[in-house]
Order: C-alpha cells, then sequence, then structure tokens
C-alpha cells in the first residue's frame, strides 16, 4: 500500500490542528496510511526574488529528492505564494503521476471573512485532495462538484466538494490497480535478477 | 468530452515556458506539443492537425506574428494566441490582423488562461457540429454521385428522379465533364432497371464500321476478322439500359439504324438476317448543339424528335460556381480515400483561386485540379500553388502574356454572350451596357451571339 505523507515547510510554524484535519480527510478519502513528518529542512532555492514568490515546480523537485525512503507519495503544504513561470500565481501543483505535490494557504485566505479558520481549512483539504489526485494520475474533471475540477479562483473551490465524482473515483481505483501490478511486476523482476 | 480531441501546440524558445505551460494544460487532458522555434512548429503543423496554438511572440529567427501568418496558411481553422510579455495596442492589433484569436500578457492569470482556452474549446466544438451539419446537408445536395446545391442543378435532379422512373429516352445536352455519364448511371441506378446493366457506347472513338459492329453485333465471317458470332452492346444492355455518349457525331448511316431500333427496337447483326428484339432503355448525351445540327442538315430531325423526349441540360461549371467549396469538399474526401491521403481542405488563397477560375473542362478539370493538388501538397491543406493553376485565369485567357485594354473587353463579351447563351438583352445587362451598344461591339470585335469569333468555330468548343 502506497504510504503517504504530509510535510509542513511553510514559513510560520505549522498548525498542528489543520495539519491533523487535512490527514484525515486524505486518509478516508484515498484509503491509505497518512504520516505527519516534522522535518524542519526548507527548500532554499525556490525563492524568485523579481516574482517575490517561490517557483512550485522547483519545490516539487526538493520534494522528490527529500521525501522520506519509504514515502510513495509527499504532499507538502506551505504559508508561501506559489508560482510556475507561466502563471501569475497557482494554489498548488503536482507531478502528474508522479511522487510529489504541494499546496499553499497564501491564496487561499483570500474572503475567508478572517474568523473562521474552518473555510481556510476545508479550501485547503480540497486543493489537498485535488493535487493528491493528480499525483495518482487523475486529470481535471469536467462534474460540477468532483474535487477534480480546476479552481482558477477561491470561488471555484468553494463550489466543489472534497469527495470525488464517480468516475473519478473509478479511475483512481483502476490507476491504484494498474500501479499495484506495475510496482509487482517491477519487484518480481528485480527478485529475477537478484537470483 | 472535446477535451481529447483538443490538440494544442506550444510555440515558445524558453523551454521553462513550454514545459510550465504544457504541464498546466495537460491536467485538462488535452493532448499537448511543444516547439522550441518558428520552423519546428510549422512542421508540426504540417505533420499533424493541431486546434489551438499557444505562439510566443519574440523569439529569435521567425517571430510570433510570422509563425502566426504561415501557421494560417497551413492550417486555416487553428486558433492562435499570441504569448507576449510585453502588452502594447501595436502588437494586439497586428496580431489580431493576421487572424489570432487573442493574446496573453506573460505571466497569465491563470482563470484568463482557463477561460480562454475553455472558450476556444467550445467554439470549435460548435464548429466540428456546424460540419457534421453541412455533411448530414450535403447528403441532400446529392444525386447518387452528382454533388449540387445550385438550383438549376436540384431541377435537373428533380427531372432526372422522375424521368428514371419512367422507360422514355432521355437526350443529357452538356458541355465536356459537365458530368453527363454521371447523371445517365444515376437515373439507371434510379430506375426499375438498376438490376441490370448499364452499357456505355463512346460514339465518337470509333469508326463507323466498328461502331456498327460494336452496337449491333456482328455475324460469323460477316467480315475480315470476324471469325466468331459477336454480340453487340445493344444485346448486352437488354432488359437494362445504354448509354450512347457523343451521339452527335455519328454517321448518316448509323443515325438511320439507330432509328429504326429506337422506333422498332429491333435490330440485325452486322452480316446477319435474323432480327434481335430488345428492351432497352435510351440514354443518349451530347456537347453539340443538336437542333442547329439538323437545321444544317447534319443530323436526321426524325432521330432528333425521338431522342429529344426528356431533354436535360447540364450547366456549365463556371454557371454555377456556388457549387465549387461543395465540389472541392467532395473530391477531397473522395479522391483521399481512393489515393489513401487524407488532406483536410484547401487553403483561402486556393478556394478564391479555384472561384476565380473560369473552367473549361468544368467538373472534370476540377477534379484533375484537386487530384494534382492532393499529390502535390505536402501538407494538410492543398495551397494555392499546389493546383497548378495560373493565379489570374480570366475567362478565354491564353498564355501569351499582357494583352490591351481592347482584347481584354472583346474577350470578356466573349464570355459573357456564351454565359448567357446568346442572349442578347441578358448579355447586354450583364455587361451594363444597351442592346444597341452591345450589338456595335460584337461587329467591331467580328463575334457571334454565342461569344465565337465569327470566322472559326473550334474557338467556341473551348469557351
Amino acid at each position: 500500500m502506497t504510504d503517504i505523507y504530509l510535510w509542513w515547510i511553510g514559513a510560520d510554524a505549522a498548525d498542528g490542528r489543520v495539519l491533523n484535519s487535512i490527514r484525515s480527510v486524505v486518509e478516508r478519502t484515498f484509503g491509505r496510511a497518512v504520516h505527519v513528518w516534522n522535518n524542519r529542512d526548507r527548500p532554499a532555492k525556490a525563492f524568485d526574488p523579481r516574482r517575490q514568490q517561490h517557483s512550485s515546480t522547483r519545490i516539487l523537485q526538493w520534494l522528490v529528492e527529500q521525501r522520506p525512503e519509504q514515502a510513495h507519495k509527499v504532499l507538502a503544504l506551505t504559508d508561501v505564494d506559489l508560482f510556475i513561470p507561466i502563471l501569475t500565481f497557482v494554489f498548488g501543483e503536482a507531478q502528474l503521476d508522479g511522487a510529489a505535490a504541494i499546496v499553499s494557504t497564501a491564496r487561499l485566505r483570500a474572503n475567508h471573512g478572517g474568523s473562521s479558520s474552518r473555510l481556510l481549512t476545508s479550501r485547503l483539504a480540497k486543493e489537498c485532495v485535488h493535487e493528491l489526485g493528480h499525483t495518482f494520475g487523475l486529470i481535471h474533471c469536467d462534474r460540477p462538484g468532483c474535487v477534480m475540477t480546476r479552481s482558477v479562483s477561491v470561488l471555484d473551490v468553494d463550489a466543489k466538494t472534497v469527495s470525488f465524482c464517480e468516475d473519478c473515483w473509478a479511475r483512481y481505483r483502476e490507476l491504484e490497480r494498474e500501479g499495484r501490478e506495475d510496482h509487482e511486476q517491477r519487484a518480481d523482476s528485480n527478485s529475477d535478477r537478484g537470483r | 468530452m472535446s477535451r481529447e480531441r483538443t490538440r494544442i501546440l506550444i510555440v515558445d524558445d524558453e523551454e521553462i515556458v513550454r514545459e510550465s505551460l504544457s504541464g498546466w494544460l495537460e491536467k485538462d487532458g488535452y493532448t499537448l506539443g511543444t516547439a522550441p522555434d518558428g520552423m519546428r512548429a510549422l512542421e508540426m503543423l504540417k505533420a499533424d492537425s493541431w486546434s489551438i496554438l499557444l505562439v510566443d511572440l519574440k523569439m529569435p529567427g521567425m517571430d510570433g506574428l510570422q509563425v502566426l501568418e504561415e501557421a494560417k496558411k497551413l492550417r486555416p481553422d487553428v486558433s492562435a494566441v499570441i504569448m507576449t510579455a510585453y502588452a502594447t495596442v501595436d502588437t494586439a492589433v497586428s496580431a489580431m490582423k493576421i487572424g489570432a484569436y487573442d493574446y496573453l500578457v506573460k505571466p497569465f492569470d491563470p482563470e484568463e488562461l482557463s477561460l480562454m482556452i475553455q472558450k476556444i474549446v467550445s467554439q470549435q466544438s460548435l464548429v466540428r457540429e456546424n460540419v457534421i451539419l453541412r455533411k448530414v446537408l450535403k447528403r441532400e445536395y446529392r444525386f447518387r454521385d452528382l454533388v449540387s446545391k445550385s438550383p438549376v442543378m436540384q431541377a435537373v435532379f428533380d427531372l432526372a428522379r422522375t424521368a428514371a422512373k419512367s422507360q422514355s429516352t432521355i437526350l443529357i445536352l452538356g458541355e465536356s465533364g459537365t458530368g453527363k455519364e454521371l447523371l445517365a448511371r444515376a437515373i439507371h441506378a434510379e430506375s426499375p432497371r438498376r438490376q441490370t446493366a448499364f452499357i456505355d457506347v463512346s460514339c465518337a472513338a470509333l469508326t463507323e464500321t466498328l461502331l456498327e459492329s460494336e452496337l449491333f453485333g456482328h455475324e460469323k465471317g460477316a467480315f475480315t476478322g470476324a471469325v466468331n458470332r459477336r454480340r453487340g452492346k445493344f444485346e448486352m444492355a437488354h432488359g437494362g439500359t445504354i448509354f450512347l455518349d457523343e451521339i452527335g457525331d455519328i454517321s448518316a448511316k448509323l443515325q438511320l439504324d439507330l432509328l429504326r431500333v429506337l422506333e422498332e427496337r429491333r435490330f440485325t447483326r452486322v452480316g446477319g438476317t435474323e432480327q434481335v428484339q430488345v428492351d432497352v432503355r435510351i440514354i443518349a448525351a451530347t456537347n453539340r448543339d443538336l437542333r442547329k445540327a439538323v437545321d444544317e442538315g447534319r443530323f436526321r430531325e426524325d432521330l432528333f424528335y425521338r431522342l429529344n423526349v426528356i431533354p436535360i441540360a447540364l450547366p456549365p461549371l463556371r454557371a454555377r460556381r456556388e457549387d465549387i467549396p461543395l465540389l472541392v469538399d467532395h473530391f477531397l474526401e473522395l479522391l483521399g480515400a481512393e489515393m489513401s491521403k487524407h488532406v483536410d481542405g484547401v487553403s483561402p488563397d486556393a478556394m478564391r483561386l479555384l472561384m476565380a477560375h473560369c473552367w473549361p473542362g468544368n467538373v472534370r478539370e476540377l477534379r484533375n485540379v484537386i487530384e494534382r493538388g492532393i499529390v502535390v501538397t505536402n501538407g494538410s491543406i492543398i495551397q494555392a500553388a499546389d493546383l497548378g493553376l495560373l493565379p489570374t485565369a480570366p475567362v478565354l485567357a491564353g498564355h501569351e502574356g499582357p494583352v490591351s485594354l481592347e482584347e481584354v473587353e472583346r474577350r470578356h463579351i466573349c464570355g459573357v454572350l456564351h454565359d448567357a447563351n446568346g442572349n442578347i438583352s441578358q448579355a447586354a445587362r450583364i455587361l451594363g451596357i444597351d442592346r444597341a451598344t452591345l450589338y456595335n461591339k460584337m461587329r467591331k470585335y467580328q463575334l457571334r451571339r454565342d461569344g465565337a469569333p465569327e470566322n472559326g468555330e473550334e474557338e467556341a468548343e473551348e469557351v
């Protein structure tokens, strides 16, 4: 079974309650063990002084190199503003069918009324499930409400749920099965070579 | 939905831009391609079909506007978006003039990019829907292998469909290449005789003796070389249809023989005495003016009336130019399948050329030009140069180079008179002059009513 690691890499200190809440949502959604990794390392070369933002793509590369050995997927959470070169900002980024994903709270704080951290946690949970979905090979979905719909504004995030639609769930199970078979085949061929 | 069918090509000299943009769009399920420069982009556009082109404005070598201009020639349907780091009104205006869908200033707002792509995709699916509907409509424009939406041809199809159900003789009139044989075949296919033979004979291709033997057959020993008894085309067509093409070219003797067959549906083989009875539906065709031939004593009047039971006149292609795009589509589909080479369409420049050409060889000439285009083109869109047509081919244009204004006037009047079938009032109306002036000009240029020179006949055939 693929283990998922959550890793806070923000500038400020981690909010344990929020992290726990995300952990249980991810665990419930993907049906896998999710661990919170307390590591104080931070990506050093991701900040772009001209844009005053952090490059999410560089962070993803760093995450792949720095993740714990037993982590098949690593989901980083941060409070810094993220960008990819062609866009003004991103809520998060993931490697499609890869190992790493990242989500930032920076833009998700917009219009949340200030008082309630529940709304922010709910938005964060949705974006975390969304980006992790990409690492399992899921692409964007058109079904209203599905967590895999593309969100380009907080309004989009608020409009969707934290769950997969039927199709995306079925597709996730299918990709998961294919991934397991691939993994087993690789393990078999490795043990053949070992003999 | 239509996402899988949407193919997006990103052209930018910066690898990081190509990667980050394709990575972002890939998650929407689109098929992505990237090119580092204009030359590579054009190669990719030639090789494959792309629906959206995102092209950077400033690149070494070809800049974005040049790429856009060339891309539009190769793929007129592609929706191109110019990406620029510097938003200037001038650039935007130039891009839009060349046919860009829109432009984006780097870095893009995610919402703006997402909405723009969605808008393009939904517009393109509307266009596709339109193409499907047009295909459905095209079926309405068909009469078997003939395609036309012009009212004159629709009337021809209606008459042909009705005539097909009868047993009456049909006379198809029309210039070479207008589709006389196709119409004859279509009539046969729509007739109660459709399960039986359709036999075609080109009357102009054979000498009188050979044609006689070809039509009626011969007995053994009828002439030198007749070692066996042979059935003629009329016997072969028994129960079916015989198509006598170029009937205006047959000799006086054969005209008489044919008249007998038409009257009695009976004949004797060459060298024989036995009467052969046949049940044959006759369709004849000619590009000649049979009535005039009758007046001049070159064609039997009684045979003319026997043949002219249901006359159907096929108009020349220049009289139904609205059919050219439809026919181009039809031939691209037909010939593309025959030649196993798929071509999406013709460029706007090529279509302008096709629309302007005078088509002396009619639909057959158009078919040949499209066939050449399919062979020659190295992309999926036929360009003007692939057609092998002269860029300006006015009616009656020769190949002798520039001519005087007077000569242009003479040629133009020729063409209009020909198109008006010698109707002076109509020709004068088209030319915007009164009839007296037209008569004066015809006298000056020694032109007949049909536009042919007074001293020649051959040229009239070529008009």
